[in-house]
């Protein structure tokens, strides 16, 4: 894996190589492969000079450093309460059925992940969700039809 | 103590009034304890939950001897139904960052970090144009000060400060013991202030109108402004400024649906306050201070809403004390053993017990408070948990 070493070292050479740069060159390396590899993670190890382990431990802490979830998107839906309050259930329901997988699943075509989250911050605006880093506000089956249904046709 | 009424006010969002940083730029001008004792005098205490004396904490972190200190704004908002930090973030970034400015000349800090959940990424772009604003205006002002976002990677329990340290040193977010607090030995063992976002713009706030217009507002236990986040069932959800001391009548009138049936003070680590109580509950009062206020109608069923919470605290618990990591677990597990009949209603009680030895023997605040919640709801509508 060429290409992760050469990320890796890019990375570091960004953030630094110490500890504390650990959670940038992770955050770095989703950005560009969406998730994080077992080679990935070693290569972290050690161009840190710290375990495997300890870089898994630490990842695996973290719901946004995504050790399985390999989706290019990652659809994360509020299950909180004041979302789940306003309809949570139907905007999971109809996405499950648009991408054909389940909570917790990716596509076969590693574009799509599906995952409920802990509170995001928009609970006036609930049900809200995540695609990567945009956020979408007052869901319908309705409204998500047509914001997924846009990523499934034109977002490769 | 109360004032009985609600009064929305309009301190912290009010527009700009003055060129951007003049407050930091008059601020440099005074003396510094001066300064922290303004701060004090206010009577501010953190907005971030504990509500901790905020000139008191600027005044020991400024006593600590150290070649370099950090100010960390914590932006890590994660209490369910909590999101002012991020409007404070989107419509008034000067104030925050002047007050992080303002806390750094008191108590001599170089270096800052805003600590940004992940899930906000969205407004990284915006903030660092402000960011750059704010550093040609301090280069300007002769003042050595200078502000990193710092992006967290998705965990609620990191917005406790110990453990936010500890994930900004590439770690797991795990809380440490206090003492030693972040004051003392902070990021890379370092003194470092810790305070909420609405703590910065409010302190930069009193430094513009002074402390003794700010103290006008609220009441001796609680003073100043406040923002709250209204959500639920409630015709005005969004963020409010509320002066403090107000009844939880007077903010169900203003803010349900007419059919309100309990308020849940403080996020899921605060109080599930029932309608009968309404009156005599003075928000911000011995409950948590972080302005979450999620409201319930009629319709809603509390075994569904603690059962949330409940999932919640066990997805979040860090895992590192077993009260804790057991407790949220058994907890759990117990409402919906009551639920299915397969445990008898006293049952309920034990885990009321068990929530409160959770008080006594976990070791950060979010192991400690499941029982604010846990025993508010069970004992104020214990029908609904068994039937
Ligand atoms: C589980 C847990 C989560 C917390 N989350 C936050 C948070 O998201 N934002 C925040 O400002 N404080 C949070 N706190 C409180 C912080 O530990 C700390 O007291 C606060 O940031 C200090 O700032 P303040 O004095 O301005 O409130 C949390 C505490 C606990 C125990
Ligand atoms: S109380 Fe819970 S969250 Fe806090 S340190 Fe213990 S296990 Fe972790
Ligand atoms: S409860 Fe869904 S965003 Fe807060």
């Amino acid at each position: 894996m060429a290409e992760v070493k050469e990320l890796v070292k890019e990375l570091s050479g960004k953030y630094g190589n110490k500890r504390e740069s650990l959670i940038p060159i992770l955050q770095g390396i989703i950005d560009r492969n969406y998730y994080l590899s077992k080679e990935a993670m070693l290569e972290v190890a050690r161009e840190l000079d710290v375990s495997a382990a300890e870089i898994y431990g630490t990842a695996s802490f973290y719901s946004f450093l995504d050790t399985e979830a390999k989706g290019k998107y990652k659809i994360r839906v509020c299950k909180s309460i004041t979302c789940d309050m306003k309809g949570k259930n139907s905007v999971v329901a109809t996405m499950e059925g648009m991408l054909k997988i389940k909570v917790g699943e990716t596509t076969q075509d590693e574009r799509f992940s599906l995952l409920e989250t802990n509170c995001i911050g928009l609970c006036d605006e609930g049900p809200a969700m995540l695609i990567n880093d945009e956020c979408f506000t007052k869901l319908t089956p309705e409204k998500v039809r047509t914001i997924l249904g846009d990523y499934v046709r034109n977002k490769f | 103590m109360s004032n009985n009424k609600l009064r929305v006010v309009d301190v912290i969002f009010s527009p700009y009034s003055v060129a951007p940083y003049e407050i930091l730029k008059n601020t440099l001008k005074k003396d510094k304890e001066q300064v922290i004792k303004d701060i004090i005098e206010s009577g501010l205490r953190g907005r971030g939950g504990a509500g901790f004396p905020t000139g008191m904490k600027w005044k020991f972190a400024a006593q600590q001897k150290s070649d370099i200190k950090y100010v960390i704004c914590n932006a890590d908002e994660g209490e369910p139904g909590t999101f002012k930090d991020r409007k404070l973030l989107v419509e008034v970034p000067r104030k925050v960052i002047s007050g992080m400015a303002i806390c750094a000349y008191v108590t001599g800090a170089t270096k800052g970090f805003i600590y940004l959940r992940r899930e906000y990424r969205y407004l990284v772009p915006k903030l660092k144009e402000e960011l750059a604003l704010y550093h040609e205006n301090a280069k300007l002002l002769g003042l050595d000060f200078t502000i990193e976002i710092f992006m967290g990677a998705g965990a609620y329990v990191c917005g406790e400060e110990t453990a936010l340290i500890e994930s900004m040193e590439g770690k797991r977010g795990e809380p440490r013991n206090k003492p030693p607090y972040p004051i003392q030995v902070g990021y890379l063992d370092k003194p470092t202030i810790v305070n909420n976002v609405e703590t910065f713009a409010s302190s930069a706030m009193i430094c513009r109108i002074g402390c003794a217009e700010y103290k006008k507002l609220g009441t001796d236990d609680q003073r100043g402004s406040k923002l709250f986040s209204v959500s639920g069932d409630s015709p005005k959800e969004g963020v409010h400024e509320l002066e403090l001391g107000m009844t939880l009548e007077a903010f169900a009138e203003e803010f349900g649906d007419g059919d309100t049936k309990a308020v849940q003070v403080g996020g899921v680590a605060g109080f599930c306050i029932p309608r009968k109580k309404f009156k005599t509950t003075i928000i911000g009062e011995g409950n948590t201070t972080g302005g979450s206020t999620m409201i319930f109608n009629s319709s809603r069923s509390m075994y569904h809403v603690l059962h949330n919470y409940l999932d919640f605290y066990a997805e979040e618990s860090c895992g590192q004390c077993t009260p804790c990591r057991v407790g949220t677990q058994q907890l759990l597990k117990g409402i919906e053993a009551v639920k299915a009949g397969i445990k008898k209603p006293e049952y309920l009680d034990q885990l009321v017990k068990l929530s409160d030895t959770m008080r006594m023997t976990s070791k950060c605040g979010l192991g400690q408070s499941v029982t604010n919640s846990f025993s508010s709801i069970v004992k104020n509508f214990r029908e609904e948990m068994i039937y």
